[in-house]
Parts: structure tokens; sequence; C-alpha cells
């Protein structure tokens, strides 16, 4: 078990950006992986994972530095290390309009399996992912999780010697999450598979055997996850928040303090992590606890820390004053043909208050979203947001809300003053009013050194920050974010609650979707949305008392929508049983 | 009334500038029509010039030589062969040697003389019938001329008529002539629909389209945003068109142009609303560029462009109608070649102004109503 199935030696790779510029995506990296291992890699945006994994199928040639794929050089025989590794790139190309069984059957044919191995193979795939009911359904038409799960049986439908997984579980819901882990350590533990995986889910990595934490191209750190974690032994404390203090408010206090390296609501308390050894700051009642890979993660990226703390935020003129309920929605059903998209659902927001709407992909949130905004008709149902209903409103209503779309819709084409310029005119503002209001955004997100930048040509972050600017300029009083935080790395994530729970201060209404379950703990009130229908709602500790607490540790939010979703699916297929 | 004009304004100027941002999208908004034009003037016309003939000559008389020398003299015909025997004939035809061939008999001078009629045979290759037709018909203008100076040498009466031809607005009859005002409105038809076509159906799969509609935009605005650039484009695209048919094919402009951009601006509104409504439907960028794929196809068969209307099936004549090239076509020719003012034009410029408002109508409607 000594063998080495990947040998990364100082491997560098550049890109051209534009005419002139150059990008350094990896800088001498170097790191190897056992045969039968899991390996993660893991990094903010921009690290170079994606581009690793790329260069470990034989898909990019390095610059310079040797890369061994099972042995082979990857720059000699890529073709060799294709026929014997198994790449499932971020979106696994499936065909969407072939059924589940004509997608594996296509893998196979491109693959060469032999027509006599194929009935036992799909066998053992099928029950692995357990995808077996569904391989006359169109690959389209499968759930986010589902559909990772037929891009990694498409993967491994030739038995690869060593899998590469590019964010396989992005996107995918905590049940599905916990699927897919299973499926892979069952590769690894029953058939002593090499996985190498990259993530943005730390406590992902805490499952692999070794983790490489990439940073613009260099490795900040490698080995084991609790060596990671090791990193900031004795710095980790949980605090409770003082009475009449939420959690959130006693986070962003800490954040702001100059010796903490982190700290994000966990459970209804505050965790986080000091610069160096120490104690808790002064009026904090804090307990140490166990460091966790993601605490040993942000210590190594403190230098980063700046642009968390900084993203704190002002408005011009704060809201005040409103006392009617900003979001009033009843029963509000949607069909797409027999489809039922969004089923009896029914929920309220308060003024200044942060609402999450929590669910897999799929589960009806952003149709929910969009017929709030008034882009889709409702089937039946009511909905009220600020008093209206905005699709019957008047256009001028439209002013009181912000809308941030998935993947921040902005015209790459145009540079970031250019579309803040265009949305500014959208809303009416003109002359001085529109000048003041641009500087204004371009400080607040600390745009101002890419104003000239085309919007396409942004990174992660800047995207998601100029979006948000875009939705604010005209001082909304309620703002809609639609999977705000989907895709992005966790300093980003920090950095856009870190804004989000400002503007709430302020009085902003907030209403936000995430499939990220610790999301939640930013929330006051959250609605725990799957197939269309509330499964529950109320405050993130409300939501909690679902799951009991298992000893010592909080149940998470993560427990509590497993135990709910799975609660819900119980009683419906008992239901259905007791129906038939 | 103010808000929503500076609205429409701001739009226009992000549509503006994200289309003309990129010098390579200047590049593919100027160049292209013009080569196109370029192209059509060289390529696409019915004018024959150096049509390759053999003569299968079995008088070998004074009068056949004269005959054959008209042909000769001619600019249409070029002599490739001399035949010696008729079975010869087949095969120049059949490979494609010559596409016409004249077969003088014996007893040709002789019959002439003798006052009798005399006959000459044309062979012509019909596999492609224009070509063999036109050059019938000039091979037909030469024996008549021929005739018509036999006549007056030998003493004979003419020919109880004599045809006088002039052709109006093209005395030399040439094709260019009548396809290059044409392409004014066939080539901006293509590139307008295409525009706005695509400038929706891009946002709408970027999502950028949402953006729009949560904002106070009005259906209508977003309508008059997106029509203004592309009409813009239109226009721009139309006097390139114009200037290479009077500054480089010299085709004198016999009209005013404040009644030819009059006849264009409603003619680029249909073409817009046509492109709008073929983004309502389409879900993708690809489907709406192949819709109007197919679009063009029709539109530019059932305009009159290179077969008359009246020549068509009832049905299709009534299809007509509904193609706003065909109107463009009909006022640019009238307004270049003829003209004609605008109180002639109007049976051309309101059912232009019907297609627009129908299909800018049912896209407005499609954007609030469809389900996304």
């Amino acid at each position: 078990m000594s063998a080495l199935a990947l040998r990364v030696d100082a491997i560098r790779k550049t890109f051209r950006r534009g005419p002139k510029e150059t990008v350094v995506a990896l800088d001498g990296v170097s790191f190897s992986a056992q045969a039968g291992s899991l390996s993660a890699l893991v990094g903010p945006d921009g690290a170079g994972k994606t581009t690793l994994l790329r260069l470990a199928t034989g898909l990019l040639t390095a610059d310079s530095g040797e890369m061994e794929v099972l042995g082979i050089d990857a720059a000699r025989a890529p073709q060799e290390i294709q026929n014997r590794v198994g790449y499932m790139p971020q979106r696994f190309g499936l065909y969407e309009d072939l059924t589940v069984q004509e997608n594996l059957d296509l893998y196979a044919d491109l693959h060469g399996v032999s027509r006599a191995t194929r009935p036992g193979r799909y066998k053992r795939l099928m029950e692995m992912t357990a995808l077996g009911p569904f391989t006359r359904r169109l690959a389209g038409q499968l759930s986010g999780g589902m559909k990772q799960k037929l891009g990694l049986a498409c993967a491994l439908v030739r038995s690869p010697e060593m899998l590469l997984l590019d964010e396989p579980t992005a996107g995918v819901d905590p049940l599905s999450r916990q699927e897919l882990w299973e499926i892979i350590g069952e590769l690894v533990a029953d058939r002593q598979t090499t996985v190498i995986l990259c993530t943005s889910y730390l406590d992902e990595a805490e499952r692999c055997s070794h983790v490489v934490v990439l940073h613009e191209g260099t490795v900040l750190a490698q080995g084991a996850p609790h060596e990671v974690s090791a990193l900031a032994e004795g710095r980790v404390f949980l605090a409770d928040p003082p009475e009449g203090q939420t959690a959130r408010g006693l986070q962003a206090r800490l954040l702001d303090s100059a010796d903490i390296v982190d700290a994000v609501p966990d459970a209804g308390r505050v965790r986080f992590v000091l610069t160096g050894a120490g104690s808790a700051p002064r009026g904090v009642e804090a307990t140490a606890v166990e460091p966790r890979f993601e605490d040993g993660f942000m210590t190594l990226l403190q230098r980063k820390r700046e642009s968390v703390r900084s993203a704190s935020f002002t408005l011009e003129r704060p809201l005040k004053g409103h006392t009617t309920e900003a979001v009033e929605v009843r029963d509000l059903v949607r069909m797409f043909g027999s489809f039922t998209a969004v089923d009896h659902v029914s929920f309220d927001v308060r003024r200044g208050e942060i609402f999450g709407l929590l669910g897999p992909n799929g589960a009806g949130k952003t149709t929910t979203f969009r017929m709030l905004c008034g882009l889709l008709p409702a089937t039946s149902g009511t909905l009220k947001v600020a008093g209206l209903d905005l699709r019957t409103a008047r256009a001028s209503a439209r002013e009181r809300i912000g809308y941030v779309a998935q993947k921040f819709s902005l015209y790459g084409d145009l540079t970031v003053r250019e579309n803040l310029d265009f949305f500014a005119s959208a809303y009416g503002l003109r002359g001085e009013a529109r000048r003041r209001r641009t500087s204004w955004a371009l400080e607040q997100f600390e745009l101002g050194s890419h104003v000239d930048l085309r919007s396409a040509e942004l990174p992660g972050g800047y995207k998601q920050r100029l979006a948000m600017a875009a939705a604010l300029l005209h001082e909304p009083e309620i703002l809609f974010l639609d999977e705000p935080t989907s895709g992005t790395d966790p300093l980003a994530r920090r950095e856009f609650w870190r804004r989000i729970t400002a503007l709430g201060e302020q009085g902003v209404t907030i209403i936000v979707t995430t499939h990220f379950m610790e999301e939640a703990e930013y929330c006051d009130h959250v609605a725990i949305l799957d197939g269309g229908r509330v499964l529950a709602q109320g405050t993130p500790a409300d939501l909690r008392t679902h799951v009991p607490a298992e000893a010592g540790r909080a149940a998470t939010m993560e427990n509590a929508f497993i135990a709910i979703v799975e609660k819900a699916r119980h009683e419906d297929s008992a239901r259905r049983r007791s129906a038939a | 009334m103010w808000e929503s004009l500076a609205r429409i304004s701001a739009l226009i100027r992000k549509e503006l500038l994200a289309m003309l941002k990129d010098p390579r999208a200047r590049w593919s908004i100027v160049v292209p029509p013009v080569l196109q034009c370029l192209i059509f003037g060289y390529a696409a016309t019915y004018d024959l010039n150096n049509v390759p003939y053999a003569v299968l000559d079995q008088d070998h008389s004074f009068a056949s030589r004269d005959l054959l020398a008209r042909f000769d003299g001619s600019r249409v015909f070029q002599r490739v062969a001399d035949l010696q025997r008729a079975a010869d004939i087949a095969r120049v035809i059949d490979n494609r040697d010559a596409i016409l061939v004249i077969q003088v008999p014996q007893d040709f001078e002789r019959d002439l003389l003798l006052g009798k009629p005399a006959s000459v045979q044309l062979i012509a290759d019909g596999r492609n019938s224009n070509t063999a037709g036109v050059a019938q018909a000039y091979a037909g203008a030469i024996v008549d001329a021929f005739n018509a100076d036999w006549r007056g040498q030998h003493g004979e009466a003419g020919p109880p008529i004599d045809i006088a031809s002039r052709a109006w607005f093209n005395s030399n009859l040439e094709t260019r002539w009548n396809m290059i005002p044409s392409l004014i409105g066939t080539i901006t038809l293509i590139q307008t629909m295409m525009l706005a076509a695509m400038s929706i159906a891009r946002e709408r799969e970027q999502g950028t389209f949402d953006q729009l509609l949560v904002t106070p935009f009005r259906p209508l605005e977003i309508m008059a945003g997106k029509a203004v650039p592309s009409m813009i484009i239109g226009t721009i695209q139309a006097t390139n068109i114009l200037l290479v048919a009077q500054l480089w094919f010299r085709i004198p402009f016999q009209g005013s142009f404040v009644v030819l951009y009059a006849g264009l601006v409603l003619f680029l509104l249909a073409a817009v609303g046509i492109g709008i409504f073929v983004s309502s439907i389409a879900a993708t960028m690809q489907q709406a560029m192949l819709y109007s794929f197919l679009l063009i196809m029709p539109f530019s068969l059932l305009s009159g462009l290179t077969t008359p209307i009246t020549n068509m099936p009832e049905p299709l004549q009534i299809l007509t109608f509904a193609n706003p090239l065909r109107y463009a076509i009909t006022i640019a020719q009238r307004v270049y070649l003829e003209g004609v003012g605008i109180a002639t034009l109007v049976p051309n410029l309101w059912p232009m102004a019907i297609i627009a408002t129908v299909t800018l109508g049912a896209a407005t409607w499609m954007f609030r109503h469809r389900v996304a």
C-alpha cells in the first residue's frame, strides 16, 4: 500500500488573460497521493484546484514541473492516463435529453466497456447510487443530487483506478450529500480506488486522509485533516450571546475585533478563533473547544481576513418606522403542467428581518422567489410584497424591492461602472443623485479598483458584490437574494453575510435562499422547503429542536434539515401506502 | 412621461454600448452587408455575356456568313466551335462546350434569294432553363435584325410591324439596377431581425432579463429600448448599401431620400417587431437564431426579389401580404429608380405599420404572460 497513485512535483501553470496579462494558476505545487487513499484539495476561489485536477487528467499540460499519474508521465502519455482515470468536472456532461440508462450506455460505449461486463456493472452502480428505479427517467428531470450521482455512475462505468472529482457536492442538498459521501467512502474502502476531489465544504475535508490547502496557486499546508485543525489548537471558543443580543450581533462584533481570525454563528452560540493563543476578549463568556478543520483553515488564511472584516457597511439612509409585514404569502401554488413546483406555501416576513428559504435544488425556492418578484404568475393563492402584488401593481412599486438573481446576472460586456450607471438610470436616478449613489456603491462594496473591468472578467466574489451593489442603488426596502452564496468559497460567504447582517441592522428586510444549512444561523426566521412544500418554519433555534442534541454537542442546522426532510418523506410514503 | 423617456434612453445607451463596444462587433455590423452587396451586384445577374456557342454551317454562303458574323460581333455570344456534322451537336451540348448551337441548313441563301422562308435551327441547353431562354431571346433579336436588313437591301418591304422597345427606368435592362436597391431591404431585414431576436434571447439566457423586469421598466419601455438600437444599426446598414449602389455601382438615384428613409423606418420597425416576437417565443439564443433563419428563406422567396409575385400561386400571393420585405423592395425600387413620391407609396406603407403593431403587441404580451 505504499505505491503512489499521483505524484506532483513543483508544477507551474500559467494562463493568458487578455493580450498582456498572465495569470499564474499554480506556482510550484507539490504533493502526492497514496494508491487507494482519499485526498481533498481545498481553498478559496482561484486557488488552482480545478487546474490541478485537469492537469492530472492530462487535459492540460504544465509549464514546468513533473506530474506522474499511476506511474505515467502526464506530459508524455495523456491518452493512457485518460484510459485509466475517471474525471467528473464541476458540471458533468450529462445529456439531459437522454434517460439515465441511455446516459450510462453512452459513457460505456465511449469508454469501450465490453457488452458482457455491462449488466453486472450497471447493477452494482445502480445499487450504489440508488438510481435503479429511475433508469427510464430523462437526466434533465432528475434533482440536483441525483444528477451528481448519475454523473458519478457514468464516471465509474469502466471501473477507473483513480477518480478525480471537481466539487462533486456543490449545490446538492444535505441528504444527497450524505449519500454521495457514502458512495465515495465505499469506493475507497471496498475497491481501493484512489479518489482526489476538490471541495468548498470544509467539513468534507475532514473525511479525507490527506488534505492540500491551496491559496492563489501555492500550497499553504498539507497533511492529515487533524494536522490542519491543530493549527488552531487552544484558540477556538464557543460563546453565548449576552442577554438581549442575537448570536448574529455578537458574531459581527467579534469579527470587528482585531485579534479574532474568524467568528461564525453556531447553533445559537458563536464560535470564534483567536489570532494567537490567549483567552476570550473581555466581556465575552466563552468556553474553549476542540478545533475543527475549518478553524485551522481560517487560521491559515489569516491574511485574507481583512476583506471579511472590512465588509461591514453603511446605508446612506437607514430605514426605520415600518410596522407592516414586508411579505405575506398565503397558500401559494404554482403548477407547471401537471407538476406542482410550489405546493400551498405560506409564510410571513416582518420588516427588518432576515428571512431564509432553505432547501435543496428543485425544492421550489426559485419559483417562489420569481412569484414574489412578480416575474411569474401564481397558479393560486395570494402574495403581498410591501402590501402589493408586484405582478399587478404599478411599475413604480418595483422601486421598493431589490433583486439579486442566481448567478449574479449582469451585463458581462459592460464594465462595472457601466453596469451601475445602467441600473441607476433604470431606477430613475439622474445627474447628481446617480453620481452620489454609484460612488456610494463603489465605496461600500470596495469595487473602486475594478471600475473599468468588464463585469464578465470579475473574479467570482466581485461579481456577487457588483450584483448586490446594483440591487441596492435605489435604496430598496426589501432585498431578494436567490442563492447568493452558491459556488462561492468560505471567505466570500463570510464576507457576504457580514454585509447582509449590516443591512438587516439598518432596517432592510432581506429574503434569501440558500442550500448551505449552516447559513440559516444568520437568519431571524427560516422556512425549510422540500418538494414544493414548507416542511418547517421558525427561528433557527426552533428548527434545531427537531433533533435531540448529541452527546455534548448541539444539533447543527444540517442535522435538523435531514431529520425534518426524512420525517416528511417518511410520512409521505406512509400516507401513500395507506391511501393505496 | 419624462421618467419613462429617461429609462428608455438608458436602455438604448446600454444596448448600443454592448453592441458596439467590441471592435469585432463593430466590424461585423459594417463589413458583411457591404460585402454581400458587392457579391450580389456582380454575381446575381441575369445579363448574359460571352455565351459559348457552336456553329454548324451547312450552306457556306454569303448570307450564312453575314448572319453568323452578327453573332460574333455581338458582345453576348462567343463562338467556341465550328461543327462539320449534325451528329456533333449532341456532343458539344452534352459536354457543356456550348450553350447554344446554330445550324444553318443547305439552301439557306438560295431560299432567301428566291423569297421563300428560310429556316435556321437554334438548339439550346435547357438544363438551365433561365440561361437558355435568355440566350434564345438574344439570338432571336439578332435574327430579326438580319431579316430586316436583308429585306431592306433586297428591295423587299419591311416587316409589317416594327417594334421600337425602350425599357424605362433601366434603359439597358441591367439586373444590377433592380437587384441592388432591393438589397437595401433584404440585407437589412436579415441583420435587424437577428439583432433584435438575439438581444432579448441573450438577456433571457444570461438571466439579465429577469433583472430588467424587476426594475420599474414597463414592457413597452423595454420594447422601445430594444427596438430603437436595432433600428439604428439597420439604418446605418441601409445607408451603407445605398452608398455602394451610388458610389460604386453608379446606379442613378431618382427619388427623394426623405421618402426612402420614411419607408425604411417603417420597414425596420416591422423587421424588429418580427425579431422581438421570435425572441419572445424562443427559450434560448440557439432557438432564436434557428427560428430567424427559418423565416429568412420564405421572406426572401415571397418578396418578389427574384421572381415576380404575380407568377406565384394564389395562396402564396396572399401570404406575401404579411411579408414586410415585399413592401420594402417595392418602395426601394420605386423611389430609387422611378423617383415616386410618398403619396404613391401609401399602399405599401400601412401594411408594414400593421405588421409592426401586431408583432410588437404580441411580443409585449408574451413577455408578461409567458411561463418561464
